[in-house]
């Protein structure tokens, strides 16, 4: 299949590869490298010589190797047995590279993309004679337990349907109808289709954001919530829980499907997901997690160009379930790496640099990537969203270099990690000064159609307390809390318990791992009931020792874990309680 | 297929370039030979080929070397290491050449140094924990086996001795029938320090189970950036062919980096930070990612590199890119030093990642957990009391303050300090941090599982 043209190597550099004069290469398209066939793509042209990144590592290249094309731009392979499954960078799935070179990934491994020999049992939708275009839902498969696939037709293709297959057991290249195209010329369905990654699968239109992804983390949920087809960013120093929100969003949000993208990052940590998504069950669905789950693994040692290109791989796969009506959501674990693989190579072009030595591009590469997201009408006429949240690993712990910066303009949803919170093993280290949420507005109507009327009015007064609390700080840390008046230090109390009860959310407690609207509602209205109610003594001129001297305040802290999430009700004992408290503390020192 | 090629075209720093070779490859080993009295030989590494001209990087540096005393000959082979447990006791130099005059090894196997990346699906999740008997690590950033975890520390600061107790009293938690083989690979290091070491594995009986692999300061710089590769090929083999549970100590990480950038800026490439090659982070990771532990072998990988961190300053390049790599890190205090604490254990950004899954209840102890949230929490809250204190005077702070104050002395003094040979179990750090929780009010302690609480420090305590 690539023997048609191939040129001979000119020279090496690391991942990069010239070929010297002139060649019949197009710009973007897929080659074979050497002897080992090591795959890699073309990135510049010119009459004197043509420039191949390499997606595996190079050592043992001579020149005078041949290079072949593959005649094809860099591609991924789309049908059935792409989740609960995990590829590298250019998606070549981890587990059949295991089966061929044991522990280690060796070089110039070719394995199919997804198993063609599997035979599914497959649901036929086509009728006879029925005119298709792009989109165009032809068979269902049961996947997973948790997904049905639909196969469609491949986007700008359009025709009239002349036979079909019964509805049976295929594989993913068996032909299951056939067209004849309106333009001419006939067209085998089958289950399987291939996109190029670097370009957008096309939708009919794209909607306003108007749907919250639930991700039962409720400094997410309430504060700096993220819509279905959102963007968000989760920057921070190492050691500030990047991958730790990552999981946790992976886990329990309500998307669909979770495209995790581990770029750059620890092979340890790719175990782990694996390891514990088998093993959790979604809450949605009650399936495993793994089975909505699809993990793109480009460790940090592994090659670097392949770093660069399993971004887009990972998009294309969401997009792909977008089409079918879903919703995605996808983990970018680290954008920076990605940006950092592209310095890397810019360096090897010998490019202008520009700031910090990226590549002057990195901003328009960056926006690309994120405008790939987006709730759409899909070329079928069904809804579907693709959802990114990227973590940023900026250098330093700086959000003010250029990953950071750039990621910034381009996203709506930005979750500052704070190191300090972080020392003190606050998590999510979520800072609430520092991160926003442009999504709020368009999303205030959802929470007060669908949680609750006071939902955002809530909000509101829950961030101002915070607000509040960090002014005081400044003067505390200059005298002292002792010299603030009663109704400042109480303020002070208040907002203690919102960042002990409320903001702060433990991963590995069972209740408080993911917690439901309902719950995050309740548990600001008892904060905030408790606040009124303590306000108004303070103003009787009750001392704020008095109202410390109860415990009540430990209780609310401690109601994230002592309610469960199925007993919400329980909450009417905690408003009982506080009553309680008022009457008391009135009893015993009024007048 | 041995031509030989006579003479160079350029010589610059430690990077040579050739005319006219033929059928040389990316990456290839070439030995070159100098017509001098003893016909020194050199190792060298072509680093990049265009058509029949390479650049070649040469180990020993390229001293003594002119345009026309140079015979070139390609080897066919990147750079490999001769393999066997009899290395088990050996020194050998930078480049994995024996230089205890013990004679060669006879191998059992050959392997590229440049190793390959071990494939996820095919890790195992880390999770038994390793007994160092030092407070601050088992009891806050527990070592866990498989993991990588750096000590990030200073010039100065006392991380030989750090590492060498680890070395000393690490022993392995479950089953102590596994054989723990250490592996020590100096990258520009001072004489004294590999003799420090050197002399702690004798002195501990443990050098029949020790290789070393010496690039001392002295040595030629390019020759350590091989070195932590040769290191880790031979902790690889050891661990996962022959079932070896291996610590590999890599000194100084720092030295490292600077050779790569001495290399890089002799090729004129473009740098990033701190005139850093862009590479810097993929190199680190080539190297920090291969610990781990595998499914279908019982040995393990485990890594602590040290670095020194330049001027202190945890945001360089160096302590930054590794720390995004490696599964925490222990950071090291000129502060806690300069009060005579050893070891000086700044707890507060220090970390270990995998610890979560290594302790807790069938690991050590079930409140380990949250003793060690509390303990950092409310270490935490020391550095608020710490920078009151010294605005309005200790005597002006609120009773809680001064109780944090007094918990953090005591906490630096009893619980991270700790005698060189002191070997405390993970059962007497627990004891030992409760002891300090009780100096604070019970409400304080907000981390605590009240059931937890209510076992290990009763009520009416």
């Amino acid at each position: 299949m690539h023997n048609e043209y191939s040129a001979n190597i000119y020279g090496i550099n690391g991942p990069v590869v010239y070929v010297g004069g002139p060649t019949d290469f197009k710009m973007g398209e897929m080659v074979y490298v050497g002897k080992e066939k090591l795959v890699g793509e073309i990135i510049a042209l010119s009459s004197e010589r043509t420039t191949i990144q390499v997606y595996e590592e190079t050592s043992g290249l001579k020149p005078g190797d041949k290079i072949y094309g593959a005649g094809t731009a860099i591609f991924v392979t789309l049908a059935p047995g792409i989740i609960n499954n995990i590829f590298d960078g250019i998606q070549r799935p981890l587990k059949g590279i295991a089966d061929k070179s044991g522990i280690y990934i060796s070089k110039g491994i070719s394995v199919n993309p997804l198993d063609n020999k599997k035979k599914w049992n497959t649901h036929i939708t086509l009728k006879q004679g029925e005119h298709v275009t792009g989109g165009t839902i032809v068979a269902e498969v049961k996947e997973t337990e948790s997904i049905t696939h639909k196969s469609m037709i491949p986007p700008y293709i359009s025709g009239t349907v002349d036979s079909v297959c019964n509805d049976g057991e295929y594989t993913i290249d068996d032909t299951i109808a056939t067209l004849t195209l309106d333009n001419g010329g006939t067209f085998n369905v089958t289950l399987s289709q291939k996109w190029p990654i670097r370009n957008p699968r096309p939708c009919r239109r794209r909607h306003p954001s108007s749907i919250p992804l639930v991700t039962g983390q409720r400094i997410i949920d309430t504060l700096f919530p993220i819509a279905k087809g959102g963007t968000a960013a989760i920057p921070g120093g190492f050691g500030t829980g990047k991958t730790m929100s990552q999981h946790q969003i992976a886990k329990w949000s309500d998307a669909d499907l979770i495209i995790y993208i581990g770029c750059g990052e620890r092979g340890n940590e790719m175990t782990e997901v694996l390891e514990d998504f088998s093993k959790l069950t979604d809450p949605k669905s009650g399936n495993p997690l793994m089975a909505r789950t699809t993990l793109i693994a480009n460790t940090s040692n592994m090659p670097v160009a392949a770093r660069e290109a399993s971004i887009y791989t990972g998009i294309t796969l969401a997009e792909y379930y977008r089409d079918m009506g879903y919703h995605v959501a996808i983990m970018a674990d680290s954008t920076s790496r990605w940006a950092e693989a592209l310095r890397e190579l810019s360096g090897r072009l010998e490019e202008m640099p520009a700031e910090e030595g990226f590549p002057a591009y990195l901003a328009s590469k960056l926006s690309a990537f994120y405008e790939r997201a987006g709730y759409v009408t899909n070329l079928n006429g069904t809804e579907g969203s693709v959802s990114i949240i990227g973590a940023v690993s900026p250098q330093g712990g700086d959000f003010s270099e250029p990953v950071t910066q750039n990621t910034k303009r381009f996203v709506r949803c930005f979750w500052g990690l704070d190191k300090s919170l972080a020392y003190a093993r606050h998590f999510p280290a979520i800072h609430w000064l520092t991160s926003y949420s442009e999504y709020l507005n368009d999303l205030s109507q959802w929470y007060i159609k669908n949680v609750s009327d006071d939902f955002i009015s809530c909000r509101n007064q829950i961030l101002a307390i915070l607000n509040q609390e960090s002014s005081l700080m400044e003067i505390v840390k200059l005298i002292g809390s002792d010299v603030l008046p009663d109704d400042q230090k109480l303020t002070l109390e208040i907002s203690r318990v919102i960042r002990l009860g409320f903001l702060q959310q433990n991963a590995f407690h069972k209740d408080d791992t993911c917690v439901s609207l309902k719950k995050q509602l309740l548990m600001m209205r008892t904060i905030l009931y408790l606040n009124t109610r303590s306000k108004s003594l303070i103003s009787q001129g009750m001392p704020i020792s008095i109202l410390k001297e109860t415990n009540i305040f430990d209780k609310i802290i401690a109601m994230k874990y002592d309610i469960p999430n199925d007993h919400l009700e329980l909450f009417d004992n905690y408003t009982q309680m506080i009553n309680e408290f008022y009457d008391e503390i009135i009893i015993k020192n009024g007048q | 297929m041995s031509v030989e090629y006579m003479g160079l075209s350029q010589i610059k720093g430690p990077l040579v370039a050739i005319r006219g070779i033929k059928g040389a490859a990316y990456d290839e080993i070439v030995e070159m030979t100098v017509d001098d009295e003893q016909n020194t030989k050199k190792l060298g590494r072509i680093i990049e080929v265009y058509d029949d001209y390479a650049v070649i990087q040469v180990f020993e540096g390229s001293e003594n070397l002119s345009l026309t005393n140079t015979h070139t000959r390609l080897t066919g082979h990147p750079l490999t290491l001769a393999l066997s447990t009899d290395m088990l006791g050996r020194t050998f130099d930078g480049i994995g050449r024996p230089i205890d005059d013990l004679g060669p090894v006879y191998p059992e196997t050959e392997r590229d140094v440049n190793g390959q990346p071990l494939n996820p699906v095919m890790r195992e999740y880390p999770r038994n924990y390793i007994n160092t008997g030092i407070s601050a690590i088992d009891g806050l950033t527990t070592l866990i086996r498989g993991q990588k975890l750096p000590i990030f520390s200073g010039n100065g600061l006392p991380h030989d001795h750090l590492a060498a107790q680890i070395v000393r009293q690490a022993s392995i938690g479950d089953n102590s029938d596994d054989q723990l083989v250490v592996i020590f690979g100096a990258m520009g290091v001072k004489y004294d320090v590999a003799e420090f070491f050197k002399r702690t594995f004798e002195e501990s009986g443990v050098s029949e189970h020790v290789i070393m692999f010496l690039n001392l300061a002295n040595d030629p710089v390019v020759e350590r950036l091989i070195t932590p590769k040769v290191a880790l090929t031979a902790a690889e083999y050891l661990a996962f062919d022959k079932g070896y549970h291996v610590l590999v100590i890599l000194t100084d990480m720092t030295s490292y980096c600077e050779a790569m950038r001495e290399v890089s800026s002799s090729k004129g490439e473009i740098p990033s930070r701190k005139g850093y090659p862009g590479y810097l982070y993929s190199e680190l990771a080539t190297i920090y990612e291969r610990a781990g532990i595998v499914s279908n072998s019982k040995g393990s990988v485990t890594q602590i590199p040290i670095l020194t961190m330049p001027n202190d300053d945890i945001t360089h390049p160096i302590p930054d890119l590794t720390g995004y790599i490696t599964e925490g890190q222990i950071v090291l205090d000129r502060t806690l030093h300069g009060q005579s604490v050893y070891p000086p254990i700044n707890v507060l950004p220090s970390l270990s990642r995998l610890m979560k899954d290594g302790i807790g209840e069938g690991y050590t102890r079930e409140d380990h957990q949250s003793v060690a949230n509390q303990l950092f929490s409310s270490y935490a809250k020391v550095g608020d009391a710490r920078a009151l204190a010294s605005v309005i005077g200790e005597d002006e702070l609120s009773d809680t303050d001064k109780k944090y104050l007094e918990f953090g002395n005591r906490f630096e003094k009893c619980f991270v300090a700790q005698g060189e040979n002191e070997n405390r179990d993970i059962i007497e750090t627990l004891n030992l941090g409760w002891e300090l929780l009780k100096m604070l009010p019970r409400e304080e302690l907000d981390r605590i599982d009240t059931k937890i609480l209510d076992k290990y420090m009763p009520a009416d305590n």
